[in-house]
């Protein structure tokens, strides 16, 4: 009994003390970026667009990387939820379009969530290939839905999203800056969440489910509602993901969701390094800035214009193949790889 | 009534197509225990590949005879190259490897032969064939299509029970330590068995691309549902793709006949879903708790 | 006499573990080399390693000159030596006449090849019996004659025997060494790895005793048959 207690106590001690600690992260992240774009307004209206972009990116990218990296549940179909998180955004617009775009974010957060209860249901039971079968299949099935019931989803075309305008008290603000604001703080508040969520029992389970089923299931775990709520989880990030992505660029269309889009975020986890939530932030740079790098390529090998489009997915797709054959761990790996290695060094120079 | 047939004719023609990419996926199943999601890219690529040889040369046959080369040559390259090396591993590692080489062979494709939507040429008429005055909604194509993939499959068949090749490669997939004691040359034969893959899945792009029309994407969807057929037939069975082939077929020719063409793709989700939750091991694959 | 199997100071280790400690032995051409020891002697993995399945750290195995260190299971079948592992080596899910059929796709005349299957049904007949029956129905006993009879078919002059007679009734286990016996005036050689320790020296020209992967023995079968000491020591009773 007084073990229980003081082993709660701890456990309560800890995680508050990393809620605080993360939580001051990243407060101190937002307010810098916050005073950096709002200084700073002669910046490029571009590289404020893929910074928004690189947020949402991220955000898809970190509770995808939950769903697969730490519980071991391969999803294919993560495109698929972002795109009902931007088509629940174009129609709460359609209906009120000055609604508060914290309000909007959130309803698309919780009707993708809604939604993943019942693609999570259908996967709890599935495994590997199956699973990766079955949401293949929502990626390249959901496009066709919106084109069929076109009145209600815009057919082929989609839905316009209005752009979006700073309110009235902070009208100094460009809607380029404003824009990445409404990305950059959704995003941090995500990764706060996760970064905690990951730490408690939840993060424990899911990774003891991936890690061995059976055992896990003996000692008590409930497998199946855990595997589900891990895909609600990481369905509410698509669903948020999407509904920036909406506003990052007016449009909530079938074309925007291809089954590439699903596989490009599964690039930024493998890239970043699967299961690590700072691995979702350096793979949304690598997929957000890839096209940018391969344009300054393209200029210095003059590469003709049909590679030029190409190559980030023939890169991505190389990398995925590189990962698999050589380095499982992505880039986070890496650093965390490096830097055990130069704390063995150091110990080993002071010895 | 007639509509009813009409459907039902089509479904047969559309299912044989997909049988065949069904039993690419089974074969591959069957020899290294892999799903190849990069199946429906192959078959793009030797469709581009055949569309380039009948450009070359004019004829049809010539650049159908190329697809199948180039499928039975890449397949066996995929496993020989890449797959080797990630069979024994965690199946997470093989589903991530296929899927990057489907990106690649989707974005290397347009680089080399545009993005556009291309026509492809079918060797026998695609429009309804006409018996005495009466429509009759299979097309000479439509003929072809059943034809050949029957023979295809009757060749494996063959292939599998009567020669000594077929034999070893059923050893290589059923117990490849053992087959290498009884001087098996596993690797080889693996590989052989991803090429003969590769093989039906060629001629499964090759069938489609007259009416789907070729460009870097048109097998995604086949795939799903070469996918969806083979995992109703049971991943283990030839025969069950063939017969998973037809029943898909003819599911999504009533699909999208009732209620809409762009609802096929869902309805073929549906399908899968209501299968891994009802009967997960497939129509022909007998007991043994197949746990997906 | 020609050694039709030679193995010199094979050392085998693996996770910290040396399971073979510079073991050295010889199967004399047309001959039979019983190889005993209790359990964990290393006698299992002496016999993989010939077979190619495990590399060894030093040492060397020769077949009739031919180095076989280095080489690949399958390409080491095709050389002449088979092994047959622990419970038979056969592929469950084909049947009798297929798993015989693997062994002998390598002969050429089709006429040739009923032959060698014909002989092999009449020396087991409950083979034949069961000849279109996949191999995962067998007893354990029929296991080991379809076993044997896919070592006769193979076109292999060395065996490699792995416990044929584990888990089988004493009546079976007399046939089982009987029949082995028999593969030599074929023109066979077998190197039998034994638990069974009487049964094998029964038929044995020569045997070697292992013990936690050294050779403690090698003599003529006979000779170690009657050495009680050893028999104490090493086989138990």
């Amino acid at each position: 009994m007084n073990a229980m207690a003081t082993g709660a106590t701890r456990l309560t001690g800890r995680i508050s003390n990393t809620l605080a600690r993360h939580a001051l992260i990243a407060i101190l992240f937002v307010v810098v970026a916050a005073f950096v774009l709002w200084e700073f307004d002669s910046f490029d209206p571009f590289l404020v667009y893929q910074l928004s972009s690189v947020a949402y990116f991220a955000v898809a990218a970190a509770g995808l990387t939950v769903l697969t990296g730490l519980n071991g549940q391969l999803s294919l179909g993560h495109g698929a939820l972002m795109a009902v998180g931007a088509y629940t955004t174009a129609l709460v617009l359609k209906q009120q379009a000055d609604l508060s775009p914290a309000l909007v974010l959130i309803a698309a957060s919780v009707v993708t969530a809604i939604a993943s209860i019942v693609v999570g249901a259908a996967a709890a039971r599935l495994r590997g290939p199956y699973l990766a079968g079955v949401t293949l299949g929502l990626a390249v099935a959901l496009p066709g839905v919106a084109v069929r019931f076109s009145n209600v989803f815009g057919g082929d075309a989609g839905l316009n999203v209005p752009a979006l305008i700073p309110p009235d008290a902070l009208s100094s603000i460009t809607p380029e800056v404003w824009l990445a604001w409404i990305g950059l703080v959704p995003a941090a508040a995500t990764f706060v969440l996760l970064a905690n969520l990951v730490r408690t029992r939840y993060g424990r389970d899911f990774r003891a489910i991936r890690e061995d089923e059976v055992a896990s299931a003996l000692y008590g775990i409930k497998v199946a509602r855990t595997q589900v709520l891990a895909f609600v989880l990481s369905g509410a990030c698509a669903g948020l993901a999407g509904s920036m992505m909406a506003y990052t660029s007016n449009l909530a269309a079938p074309g925007s969701f291809p089954l590439t889009l699903s596989l490009e975020v599964l690039a930024a986890i493998v890239i970043g390094g699967l299961g690590t939530l700072p691995g979702a932030v350096w793979g949304a740079l690598v997929i957000v800035f890839a096209p940018d790098w391969i344009g300054t390529l393209n200029d210095a090998m003059h590469l003709p214009n049909a590679v030029r489009d190409q190559l980030p997915l023939a890169l991505f797709g190389l990398v995925f193949i590189v990962a698999m054959l050589a380095f499982p761990h992505g880039i986070q790996g890496g650093l965390a790889r490096f830097w055990r290695w130069r704390s063995v060094r150091r110990r080993a120079a002071a010895a | 009534m007639s509509y009813f047939l009409d459907l039902t004719l089509t479904g047969i023609a559309a299912g044989m197509i997909y049988a065949a990419l069904a039993l690419a996926l089974v074969l591959i199943w069957r020899a290294t225990r892999v799903v190849n999601f990069a199946q429906g890219a192959l078959a793009m690529t030797t469709t581009y590949i055949a569309l380039g040889v009948i450009q070359l040369t004019g004829s049809y046959w010539l650049g159908f005879v190329a697809a199948l080369a180039a499928g039975l040559l890449l397949g066996a390259l995929a496993e020989r190259g890449l797959v080797r090396w990630v069979e024994t591993g965690p199946p997470l590692n093989a589903v991530i490897l296929t899927l990057g080489l489907l990106l690649v062979l989707e974005a290397v494709v347009p680089m080399i032969g545009g993005a556009q939507i291309r026509s492809f040429p079918a060797p026998f008429s695609i429009s309804a064939s006409q018996i005495g005055g009466v429509y009759f909604a299979l097309s000479p194509f439509n003929v072809f299509t059943i034809g050949a993939v029957l023979l295809v499959m009757l060749a494996l068949l063959v292939l599998f029970r009567f020669t000594g090749v077929g034999l070893s490669m059923r050893a290589a997939a059923f117990a490849p330590d053992v087959a290498r004691l009884l001087g098996v040359r596993v690797g080889r034969l693996l590989s052989l068995g991803w090429g003969l893959a590769s093989m039906a899945g060629a001629l499964a792009g090759l069938l489609v691309a007259p009416t789907l029309l070729l460009y870097p994407n048109n097998m995604d969807a086949i795939l799903v549902y070469g996918f969806t057929a083979a995992v109703l037939g049971g991943l283990d069975s030839p025969i069950g793709a063939l017969v998973g082939g037809l029943l898909i077929g003819l599911a999504l020719s009533y699909i999208g006949g009732y209620l809409g063409g762009d609802l096929e793709a869902i309805g073929a989700l549906g399908i899968l879903i209501a299968l891994l939750m009802i009967r997960p091991q497939g129509l022909f694959v007998h007991g043994a708790e197949r746990r997906v | 006499m020609w050694q039709v199997l030679e193995v010199e100071g094979l050392r085998v280790a693996y996770g910290g573990v040396t399971a073979l400690d510079g073991v050295s032995l010889s199967v004399p051409e047309r001959g039979i080399t019983a190889v005993l020891g209790p359990n964990g002697a290393g006698k299992s993995t002496l016999l993989r390693t010939i077979a190619g399945l495990v590399h060894p750290g030093a040492g060397r195995v020769i077949y009739n000159g031919t180095t076989l260190t280095g080489m690949r299971p399958e390409e080491i079948v095709r050389v002449g030596v088979s092994l047959v592992p622990e419970g038979g080596g056969s592929i469950r899910e084909l049947t009798v006449e297929e798993n015989l059929k693997l062994a002998h796709l390598w002969r050429r005349d089709a006429a040739d090849r009923r032959r060698a299957m014909d002989e092999v049904m009449q020396l087991f007949p409950p083979l034949a019996v069961r000849r279109h029956l996949p191999a995962h129905s067998l007893s354990g006993g029929e296991r080991q004659m379809l076993a044997i009879g896919r070592a006769l078919m193979s076109r292999g002059s060395l065996l490699l025997l792995d416990e044929p007679s584990l888990g089988l009734a004493p009546k079976l286990v007399t046939l089982i060494m009987r029949t082995v016996r028999d593969l030599t005036s074929r023109g066979l050689s077998v190197l039998l790895v034994e638990q069974n320790a009487r049964s094998a020296l029964s038929i044995a020209d020569e045997a070697v005793l292992l013990s936690s992967g050294r050779t403690v023995a090698a003599r003529r079968a006979g000779e170690l048959a009657k050495d009680e000491e050893l028999w104490h020591a090493y086989l138990g009773y």
